[in-house]
């Protein structure tokens, strides 16, 4: 039995340990926020925090979440939405948004580390984060609104 | 279980009834069917009246407005709903968008071809014109006064004009539900100058639901005791299984069973593919059991396709005159006189859609009735291939539309509803039918593989005096007709048939190709490969002729002029959208202008290139800047778009779309290749597959909207055509490497 939280509560798993957290947390917890679009760790759709920082839930096997504290889209607006997500309002970056919980997570994490990021900054980790739509320039901008709101 | 609200028909008037409220009638336009590919749309009675389909007023005020179109990132939640709302004069803070099910009575839901706010425009404002009238017609018998005294004003309330008195539309709403519904005749819509909503920009309505993680897509759908299932599809199309060892699969945790699900009768239409499905009672087991199935595949006839040959079948074929589509003056006695001919051959490879969420679909069987949900562009055609596969009524079939994580047409064809709709029925249970990334690239409705061949005979300042271009592509109706080889008027229509340039002699031909894989429309679809072609020969002859490629541009295509013939739609369609080309010419002005096209110098790795194209009656110009360096990797600093859309109901939307289409574009450009080996696709997921990251795609577009008076066209897809070639041309001007196949990897670039 494996035990480890999501959204700071408890949880433990003793199924197939190769099963990957995006699949655990959507079909056995119901949290579908996170969302599945490769499953090989491409397109960044799946984003979850790992203790504090991002990760592709779709390759994090099950048996390796042991003590992990993981935090999805659901948990990050608990206290009112988060400036990131109040960001993406402001600058209208949805199309679709699917992809968009992930590309908020990765842009959490993003902001933990580097307040301020650049341009490069910005490019370099948010590459990762596929958007078929097209939102780019826009999340771009809303990354930098939601840097100058926590400034 | 689905954050998104469904509403049939039927339980929006009860709950309107029950909630006092009250359903208005709405004409519902017949749907131009002439946009369609050949047999891809079902036949829908068009010219009955419907009447109560699209909006409802609650006691408290509140303004249901039912989205009958399917919401893809298009806006369409949005634009639609703000012009009933506009119409109304009711207060957008107060409405509340209910999706609605699948339902012939709304006329078309098909959600592709750009047409959502050309084609039901005039329906929203009818139906809230009709509320708007009621309402006063409500207000009037209230307080015993004439119709004329009472004026709905400003927002949500009618007034009485010789006194203050108001009355709130929630208080009216019970009244107003009594009142026989007014003609059309009786209607009087806004004009212009009064439109509060329509033409002013407004975010969308599902945003904060979208950045917290709302289950709203296709695929968030949970159902009570619900099965999850993957399939093995046969990897070449047509392919039977030979036999199969389920023992490994079966031993997998979670793994309920393995079900054979048929092949396809051919032509395959929207049926599903065959193979086996693996349910189980997570994805995971379901993907982890697909994997370790170990089948022997017939392949048939298709196994021997391979799209290098294939590629050398066609661009033959263009080489060979072709089947005349249309005829311009006398072409051949002007290329019989000889003199300076110009002539280039152009290729465009297969592309897959890879929207974010694959295909997925949730179906429950109950005896003779079927409940659905999918992500789908296409809730009728849901309805009717679930219930031919089942052998029911399309009446027995409910589907509710989710979110969808993307479409681009992919989700308009339904075959992935149908393959849970038939597990559902072998397990007696709920399923989900849930695609992975390999089988979405793997067994798309592919966009067309295409070879063009374009020659032009030129006068002394480097005009064409004649030309002639010729097409070559499996049609999209080669899905529907076994044995389709030659385009549908679809095709031909989207840039090819016609020649938005100012040409007397001129030919548009097409060559025949058989299909050898699925074949469907993909944003913007024969624009692809047809703009691209044409207006890179036309930055071609700009060169040849020793002009500044946008100067050429505007002599090419004159000083305007209506365009003539081709495919012009139902009758009327060309009356109400004629193709001019002066509208063609403005948008050019405008890119050019934007873009300071002319004051920045191209060469040594960086340069400007621009296009033109009209497409879903939408006139665009795009100016495309690029830095190159020395391993040939390709920056897009800037993008600068003008469009010509008519009517325009939200800008912001508009602009999002052209936004999302040179991204869209970027891809196709850049990478964009689906290619065969022996029948099966070569590509599986975004490694092999890749499309535009944020560090490749376009750091800036800037979109222009030309203010217009004429009727609404389209805007999800016509930004995409003019891109491709605008970008292939900036890399020219900026290395002097011309590029008449795509993608750009093809040709050194990355």
């Amino acid at each position: 039995m494996i035990h480890f939280k999501v959204n700071g509560l408890d949880q433990s798993f003793d199924g197939d340990p190769e099963m990957p957290l995006l699949w655990y947390l959507r079909d056995i917890l119901g949290l579908t926020g996170t969302k599945f679009g490769c499953g090989m760790a491409l397109c960044g759709a799946c984003t979850v925090l790992q203790n504090g920082t991002a990760i592709r839930s779709c390759t994090k096997q099950m048996g390796t979440v042991a003590g992990l504290e993981i935090t999805t889209i659901e948990a990050i607006s608990s206290h009112g939405p988060h400036a990131v997500q109040k960001a993406w309002a402001e600058v209208n970056v949805p199309q679709c948004g699917y992809c968009q919980p992930g590309q908020i997570m990765q842009a959490v994490s993003l902001l933990s580390s580097t307040p301020r990021p650049s341009d490069d900054d910005i490019d370099s980790v948010m590459a990762g984060n596929i958007c078929r739509c097209g939102t780019y320039q826009r999340i771009r901008a809303a990354i930098k609104e939601a840097a100058k709101e926590r400034a | 279980m689905i954050t998104i609200e469904n509403v049939s028909r039927r339980s929006f008037l009860q709950g309107m009834l029950s909630a006092s409220g009250f359903v208005l009638c709405a004409r519902i336009l017949p749907r131009p069917l002439w946009a369609e590919a050949a047999g891809a749309s079902p036949t829908i009675d068009t010219t009955a009246f419907h009447p109560g389909m699209f909006v409802g007023i609650q006691s408290d005020g509140t303004v249901l407005i039912v989205a009958h179109r399917s919401e893809m990132g298009n806006g369409v939640r949005t634009s639609l709903p703000r012009i009933l709302t506009d119409e109304l004069d009711a207060d957008w803070s107060r409405v509340k968008v209910i999706q609605g099910d699948g339902d012939e009575r709304y006329g078309s839901q098909d959600t592709d071809g750009s047409h959502s706010v050309r084609e039901f425009f005039d329906a929203m404002r009818e139906a809230g014109a009709t509320a708007r009238l009621m309402l006063v017609r409500a207000a009037a018998q209230q307080w015993g006064i004439p119709e004329s005294q009472c004026v709905a004003d400003p927002v949500h309330v009618v007034s009485d004009k010789s006194s203050s008195r108001k009355m709130g539309y929630g208080e009216l709403a019970a009244i107003a539900a009594k009142l026989p519904v007014p003609k059309k005749e009786e209607l009087k819509l806004k004009s212009p100058q009064e439109w509060r909503y329509i033409g002013k920009p407004a975010p969308g309505s599902d945003v904060s639901d979208i950045c917290s993680g709302k289950p709203l897509f296709g695929m968030d759908v949970r159902v009570d005791g619900m099965l999850y299932a993957a399939i093995a599809h046969p990897p070449v199309l047509g392919g039977k299984v030979k036999s199969v060892d389920d023992s490994a699969t079966l031993k997998v945790t979670g793994v309920k069973k393995t079900i054979p699900i048929d092949p396809f009768t051919p032509p395959h239409a929207f049926q599903p593919l065959g193979g086996v499905a693996v349910v189980a009672d997570n994805t995971f087991a379901a993907f982890k059991g697909r994997n370790r199935l170990k089948i022997e595949w017939d392949n048939g006839s298709h196994a021997a396709y391979t799209s290098a040959e294939y590629k050398k079948q066609l661009q033959e074929t263009a080489r060979q005159a072709g089947k005349v589509i249309h005829t311009v003056g006398d072409p051949d006695a002007e290329f019989a006189k000889g003199g300076k001919i110009f002539e280039a051959e152009y290729f465009a490879p297969h592309l897959a859609h890879a929207s974010m969420e694959p295909p997925v679909a949730v179906a429950d069987v109950q005896a003779d009735k079927v409940t659905v949900w999918s992500p789908t562009q296409n809730p009728q055609g849901v309805q009717e291939q679930v219930a031919k596969a089942l052998g029911l009524k399309k009446e027995d079939v409910t589907c509710h539309v989710t979110f969808l994580g993307g479409g681009f047409g992919r989700k308009s064809k339904p075959d992935y509803a149908v393959e849970a709709a038939v597990l559902s029925k072998r397990t007696g249970k709920p399923v989900k039918v849930v695609w992975s990334r390999e089988d979405d690239i793997k067994f798309d409705y592919f966009h067309s593989v295409a070879a063009m061949y374009i020659k032009a005979a030129l006068d002394d300042a480097g005009k064409p005096k004649a030309w002639l271009q010729r097409s070559v592509f499996p049609p999209i109706g080669s899905s529907f007709e076994k044995d389709a080889v030659y385009s549908g008027a679809g095709e031909m229509s989207q840039g090819w048939d016609v020649s938005p340039f100012d040409i007397p002699n001129f030919r548009s031909e097409n060559g025949q190709a058989t299909a050898h894989i699925r074949i469907g429309w993909l944003r913007s679809v024969a624009n692809i490969y047809h703009g691209f072609a044409v207006q890179t020969f036309a930055n071609e002859l700009a060169y040849h002729a020793n002009r500044d490629p946008y100067d050429y541009l505007l002599t090419l295509i004159g000083s305007g002029h209506i365009v003539d013939g081709g495919t012009q739609g139902p009758p009327g369609m060309a009356d109400k959208y004629p193709f001019d080309s002066a509208r063609l010419r403005r948008v050019a002005e405008l890119a050019a202008g934007k873009a300071n096209w002319g004051k920045k110098k191209s060469g040594k790795g960086s340069g400007m290139g621009m296009a033109v194209h009209r497409s879903f009656l939408t006139y665009v110009a795009t100016v495309v800047e690029v830095e190159v360096d020395n391993t040939g990797a390709i920056r897009i600093p800037h993008v600068t778009t003008a469009v010509d859309a008519g009517i325009v109901a939200n800008p912001e939307m508009v602009r999002q779309q052209f936004e999302g289409a040179a991204v869209f574009g970027a891809s196709i450009a850049r990478t964009g290749e689906i290619t065969a080996t022996n029948g099966a696709i070569d590509q599986s997921n975004f490694f092999d597959y890749p499309v535009a990251r944020m560090n490749d795609a376009p750091y800036q577009v800037d979109v222009h909207i030309v203010e217009s008076t004429a009727p609404p066209a389209g805007a999800g897809e016509p930004g995409v055509p003019p891109f491709v070639p605008a970008m292939c041309n900036a890399v020219f001007a900026a290395t002097g490497k011309r590029v008449r196949e795509l993608p750009l990897t093809r040709n050194g670039f990355s």
